[in-house]
């Protein structure tokens, strides 16, 4: 299997995203139409089936997210998490700039679910062009009548990459710091305003229409069993295809790098590949063989995160790419626990300083320790993920840390 | 305070404050009021001249004259009546007097209220609602409420507005006088008040005279005593030949200081036992060191009746001597043989004739404080006064017609001068111009004006001023401020540098509780050329 | 009610308890920076983490609720070493002057250093520059010490409603900071010293005690305030016989008005106690100076000076101002002595002014 499967851009580029027209004559809204005829529960049992997992980085299964939220004498929101602030992801950006309405019916799809009349959707700071098409994309889903009585509203973010997790976007919606709140509780029973929300990634809502329209069977059966359905992916660095693909969840990581990106670019060899975005592990060749599936990549330690493939070919420094993501991470800490404030701090300082030759070992043991508890107490995934690449560096690439200890 | 402390946090879900700045004058206080608002959404009512802090938090603002609160809250009582927001139950069961309050009210319309008082009627209404509608509506007041001529009907309308409301006796509600110095409650339940013994127990009742002639084996007088406002003038007739002042210092504390100077020096004798060489103490024949809190053991109870321990933690400095002891030891010099051996025996004999105090003792108080009433050794105290009935039986409403202030603005003292607190300092300065920290970062006096008045008159902030009353002038900083309005003007009372009571007026007193008008006085801004 | 297995015993809770709670319940004593049981909870400074069974990651245990049958250690390896690394990265940014410190005896990062051995930081590197001068004579801010627990920001906002600080900038630039990172007067401080009272290090420290001792040095005298008439506890701290400094009790048991809140006359308005002004010796005026007198010759003069204007112009011609500001008993004896020992009711105090 070497080819992409178009799900979500199948009408890539031939109909307009702005126009809800357009994407109800490729028989859009159809799905949304089906699942506010169906019973909620119903219709959230029918999402559970599909197997549609979180395509944002955690995997857990939509429709059991949503069973979650109480029905009770209160307002719900859905809110799409579209802080794409990965570095090298742009897939949500793709699936909105190609397919903005099956965003906002996958969000209405939700709403039907959870009895929700509000959507919002917390857009990247540095997409202002998609913002305002966003907005036209909503008027014109709003003016035709499909969305009915459900709203969406864009709000935008202004540059944290912390506001990813959803706890933090919560707060930055409500107009306060950037900072991730503990869990429990859950957004599901105390998100918005205090209110239960569902917070998805933009790729989930923008497959849920396809689910409703073909069935849940239909969707579960392709790709991966466990973590059914189509993937994209964007491919960066030193490939000869930079660009993006869609791809069921089977797809092998090897033919990602070889078949859809054409192998490493100046047909230079290969030495790793970082997948899932910047705290994604490091992957190195005899690793290539394996389904980019959730489960399969964590099984290699490794995680499909945001889709984002970054290849490095043989001249590649992995110390000084991990002494750059260290200093992303130490940036982009919130400040608000200590292991991530001051542990993103202090694995910056060592690994510039084995980067520029001055370390000892003990300066690898004290970077080990460190990210071991990082892992362990940090209070969010930027924490807990920022060591990450440190780690599987030091699996994977330990003989270019030996030559740089003194 | 009928209620308690506490309840302003959490129990009140209305909460309306007219004449208190609470976060200044009762900061601990003030916080519960905010946290009350802010995290479980009670409603808040403020009713004051200046827009004081708490007045940016509240669902009504109500920034009225100097002067009229008794037709602000006939006006409110107006739209309780007409709007059938009153409580009847409670005024059929709990009260008397309501038809008479009803028909003075009646003609006290929003609209004729908004004349006098300068609110709109709207906000009126508004007001009225939300403390009729709350299900516990908390009235809190302190000085801005008692300090005028009228300062007893003000009072009183409070008192008939929380009763037209059923706002009394319960968890959250009350008529809550927030009292201003660390024992003022203390003071009043000992009997230092010129017409009754301890715990209100009237000097003019023949029961009570013959209950203490008996406590204390001594024959008393039938006579009212003369408050100290009333001495001052005696003195100044030279009616007064006598005076021991402890601890207090009324040539800053008392209105128009020049009078009260000339009143002292009249005296033949001027004994005064304090901490420090007060103004006043400067004028005395002999003078008594006595020591402050942190060298004494005793009690005080704050203003919700919460009696205290005081501790001693620290000795007196040079031969300044306990004031219990020196009180003990002029008695018997007086001819009157007393001994104690410490503030606890003292206080024992408090416990025998002070009822509401009988059941309190040491030892109950050694950590948590107990609310008076506290009849005996079993009772827990009283933190809600009037749960049943009211200490008369029916509560009685006063109809009240409102009057104006005594000194209205004329042409010559065109503004209305109100005096008060700071939070950096207290009272006449004594304790806190002592205190470094304090007085470094408020070291001295200023009169706040609105931008408006000062642009008219010439004047910048901070630019020294002359203030200037019928009375006397003073010489201090602007301070321009937006929190009054272009008629009234505001100063502290805390600095004898440029002391705001050389200002105030002492020649008409509340008749009642002979309170001087501190919040209002005509006055004179001037720029100095 | 839900069982739980803390370090090896069995313990029951109702639903909603802390898992922090629990664990003290079982006798654990489990270190807290950011926990404040009057606050709103941070969850941020995970010195309170546990390992819970089945779990990956060690839990904050005073943001995480109890579940039934969890089995938690809350002295395992891993948490220690999750402690011992937190308390280094923390000793690696905090201005290390234990020498000079005020808070030394109080301070919550000595203490965990001292208990889990933690003698320096193997993650010393560059150090915070958070230091600034604030001229306000009540309150130190001397951030190069802060572990941004940020119980003085919670403080600020949930007990005095001032709102006057926050943090500002992000990572470990983060700081607490008043809008514009200017100066507490310039804010809406009202100086209350809410948040010296809640620091759990020598960030912050009271300008007026400063050098004058600390904890273990002085005894904490628990009495009721004099200034206002809310009648808050406080506690004057005592060394050699001098107060240094004013500290409260937070148990409502022994601050029942207050809960530990103070505002700026109570925590800071108290050293006028030992004023060189003070009075200590009594005084009698004579050709209009005073001269010092002997207690004796001051009492005489004063007691024989009553006594004759009482036989000449009776009892009704003598006053007394009893106080406000003195204690009940003091009063009742002021008025015992008017009534029994002069016989007038002429007794009064400022009550009205």
């Amino acid at each position: 299997m070497a080819e992409e499967q178009r799900v979500i851009l199948e009408y890539a580029d031939k109909i307009d995203p702005k126009k809800a027209d357009d994407y109800i004559k490729v028989g859009g809204y159809k799905g949304l139409e089906k699942a506010r005829s169906m019973d909620r529960k119903a219709l959230i049992d029918e999402v559970k089936k599909s197997g549609l997992r979180g395509r944002g980085g955690a995997g857990f299964n939509a429709g059991m997210k949503w069973s979650f939220v109480p029905i009770k004498d209160e307002d719900r929101y859905v809110v799409c998490n579209f802080d794409e602030g990965e570095p090298g992801t742009y897939k949500d950006r793709i699936i909105c700039e190609k397919n903005a309405q099956a965003l906002l019916e996958g969000m209405a799809i939700c709403g039907a679910a959870i009895a929700s009349k509000q959507g919002y959707i917390y857009c990247r700071g540095e997409y202002p062009f998609v913002v305002k098409m966003l907005r036209e994309a909503i008027k014109s889903a709003k003016d035709s009548g499909a969305l009915g009585d459900f709203d969406i509203e864009v709000r935008m973010g202004a540059g944290a990459y912390v506001c990813g997790e959803e706890t933090a976007l919560i707060e930055s919606i409500e107009g306060h710091r950037g900072e991730p709140r503990f869990k429990p509780p859950f957004p599901g029973v105390a998100g918005l305003w205090a209110q239960p929300t569902v917070v998805n990634n933009v790729e989930t809502f923008a497959c849920l229409p396809y689910i409703m329209t073909n069935g849940a069977d239909w969707f579960a059966g392709i790709g991966a069993a466990k973590y059914p359905g189509t993937k994209v992916l964007t491919l960066t660095g030193d490939v000869e295809n930079a660009t993006y693909f869609e791809v069921p969840t089977n797809y092998m990581l090897r033919d990602v790098v070889y078949k859809l990106g054409g192998g490493v670019k100046g047909g230079k060899k290969f030495k790793a590949v970082q997948v899932g975005g910047t705290s994604g592990a490091f992957i190195p060749e005899q690793n290539l063989d394996t389904q980019i599936d959730f489960d399969s990549m964590s099984a290699i330690g490794a995680a499909l995160g945001s889709g984002a493939v970054f290849v490095m070919d043989e001249t590649r420094d992995i110390v000084d790419i991990v002494t750059r993501i260290s200093k992303f991470f130490e940036h982009e800490s919130c400040g608000k626990c200590n292991p991530c404030r001051e542990g993103t701090w202090r694995c910056r300082e060592i690994m510039e300083k084995i980067n520029a030759g001055k370390a000892s070992q003990k300066d690898i043991d004290n970077l080990m320790l460190l990210s071991r508890v990082m892992k362990n107490a940090a209070l969010c995934g930027l924490g807990q993920a920022a060591p990450i690449p440190i780690d599987s560096t030091l699996e994977h690439f330990g003989y270019e840390y030996s030559r740089k200890i003194v | 305070m009928t209620n308690s402390i506490g309840e302003l946090g959490t129990d009140a879900t209305a909460i309306f404050l007219i004449g208190t700045n609470t976060t200044e004058n009762h900061p601990v206080i003030g916080y519960k009021i905010k946290k009350n608002v802010r995290e479980n959404g009670a409603k808040l009512v403020v009713a004051d001249p200046r827009r004081i802090d708490l007045a940016e938090m509240a669902d009504v603002y109500m920034q009225f004259r100097p002067g009229t609160d008794v037709a602000l809250l006939n006006g409110m009582m107006n739209v309780i009546i007409n709007e059938g927001l009153m409580d009847k139950e409670f005024v059929e069961n709990r009260t008397e007097g309501f038809e008479a309050v009803k028909q003075v009210v009646e003609k006290y319309t929003p609209e004729m209220v908004s004349v006098i008082t300068g609110v709109p009627a709207e906000d009126i209404k508004k007001a009225a609602r939300i403390y009729a509608e709350a299900e516990a509506g908390s009235l809190c007041y302190a000085m801005g409420l008692t300090q005028h001529t009228t300062g007893t009907d003000n009072v009183k309308s409070a008192c008939n507005l929380a009763m037209l409301t059923g706002n009394l006796g319960r968890p959250g509600t009350g008529v809550n006088p927030l009292r201003g110095q660390n024992n003022v409650q203390g003071a009043c339940d000992m009997g230092a008040l010129p017409v009754s013994y301890p715990a209100y127990q009237a000097v003019s009742a023949d029961a009570n005279r013959e209950k203490f002639e008996q406590a204390w084996g001594v024959k008393l007088s039938p006579n009212n005593g003369c408050t100290l406002t009333a001495a001052i003038n005696k003195a100044h007739h030279g009616e007064l030949k006598g005076l021991y002042v402890l601890g207090e210092n009324p040539v800053l504390s008392d209105p128009d200081s020049h009078h009260v100077i000339e009143a002292l020096e009249k005296l033949d004798l001027l004994i005064v036992q304090d901490i420090f060489l007060t103004e006043t103490a400067q004028l005395a024949d002999v003078v008594l060191p006595g020591v402050t809190w942190a060298e004494k053991d005793g009690t005080f109870s704050n203003t919700e009746r919460r009696v205290q321990r005081v501790r001693k933690a620290v000795s007196s400095p040079g031969d300044a001597r306990q004031d219990w002891e020196i009180l003990v030891d002029m008695t018997n010099r007086l001819g009157y043989a007393c001994s104690y051996d410490s503030p606890e025996d003292i206080f024992e004999e408090i416990r025998k004739v002070t009822p509401s105090y009988a059941g309190i003792t040491y030892a109950r108080i050694d950590q948590t404080g107990l609310h008076w009433p506290c009849p005996n050794e079993e009772h827990p105290g009283t933190p809600i006064l009037h749960a049943e009935k009211f200490s008369r039986g029916l509560g009685l409403f006063h109809a009240i017609e409102f009057q104006e202030a005594f000194e209205l603005p004329d042409e010559e003292y065109p503004l209305i001068l109100s005096t008060g607190r700071s939070l950096f300092h207290y009272h006449t300065g004594t304790m806190t111009r002592k205190a470094v920290a304090l007085d470094v970062h408020q070291p001295e006096n200023v009169v706040q004006v609105s931008p408006n008045k000062a642009a008219e008159l010439g004047i910048i902030d901070g630019e020294k001023v002359r203030l200037t009353t019928r009375r006397g002038s003073i010489e201090l900083k602007a301070q321009v401020t937006d929190i009054l309005n272009d008629q009234v003007v505001f100063t502290f009372f805390h600095f004898s540098e440029a002391s705001a009571n050389v200002l105030t007026q002492a020649e008409k007193l509340d008749p009642v509780a002979g309170i001087p008008e501190y919040k209002v006085c005509a006055a004179r801004l001037e720029k100095i050329v | 009610m839900l069982k739980l297995t803390i370090n090896g015993q069995e313990i029951e809770v109702p639903k909603g308890t802390m898992l922090l709670s629990a664990c003290q319940q079982a006798g654990a004593d489990i270190p807290t920076f950011c926990y404040d049981p009057d606050l709103k909870l941070a969850g941020s400074c995970r010195m309170c983490v546990v390992e819970v069974e089945g779990r990956r990651n060690l839990l904050a245990s005073c943001v995480t609720p109890c579940e039934n049958n969890m089995v938690v250690s809350t002295e395992s390896d891993r948490t220690t070493e999750a402690r011992k690394v937190i308390l280094e990265l923390l000793l690696a940014r905090h201005k290390v002057e234990c020498m000079t410190c005020e808070k030394v005896g109080m301070c919550k990062l000595q203490d965990y250093c001292y208990r889990y051995g933690v003698k320096d930081s193997r993650f010393a590197g560059e150090k915070g520059h958070f230091a600034m001068e604030d001229p306000n004579p009540f309150i130190e801010r001397d951030y190069d010490k802060c572990i941004m627990c940020t119980r003085c920001v919670r403080a600020c906002e949930e007990i005095t409603g001032a709102q006057a600080i926050n943090v500002k900038e992000r990572g470990h630039h983060a700081k607490i900071s008043t809008i514009f990172d200017g100066k507490l007067a310039d804010s809406t401080c009202v100086f209350c010293g809410q948040c010296i009272m809640v620091c759990p290090v020598g960030a912050l420290t009271s300008k007026v005690s400063m050098g004058k001792g600390r904890s273990m040095e002085y005894d904490r005298v628990l009495t009721t305030c004099t200034y206002c008439g809310t009648g808050c506890t406080l506690e004057l701290n005592v060394k050699d016989d001098q107060v240094v400094g004013v500290t409260s009790n937070r148990d409502a048991t022994y601050s029942p008005v207050n809960k530990g809140a103070l505002c700026v006359k109570g925590r800071f308005g108290w050293d006028f106690i030992h004023s060189p002004e003070r009075l200590t010796t009594p005084l009698i005026k004579e050709n209009g100076q005073f001269r010092p007198a002997s207690w004796e010759e001051a009492m005489d003069f004063a007691a024989n000076k009553l006594k004759a204007i009482k036989e000449k112009d009776g009892p009704d011609s003598i006053a007394m101002f009893s106080s406000a500001r003195v204690t009940n008993e003091e009063n009742y004896l002021a008025q015992k002595m008017m009534r029994a020992a002069i016989g007038t009711n002429n007794v009064d105090h400022c009550a009205r002014l």
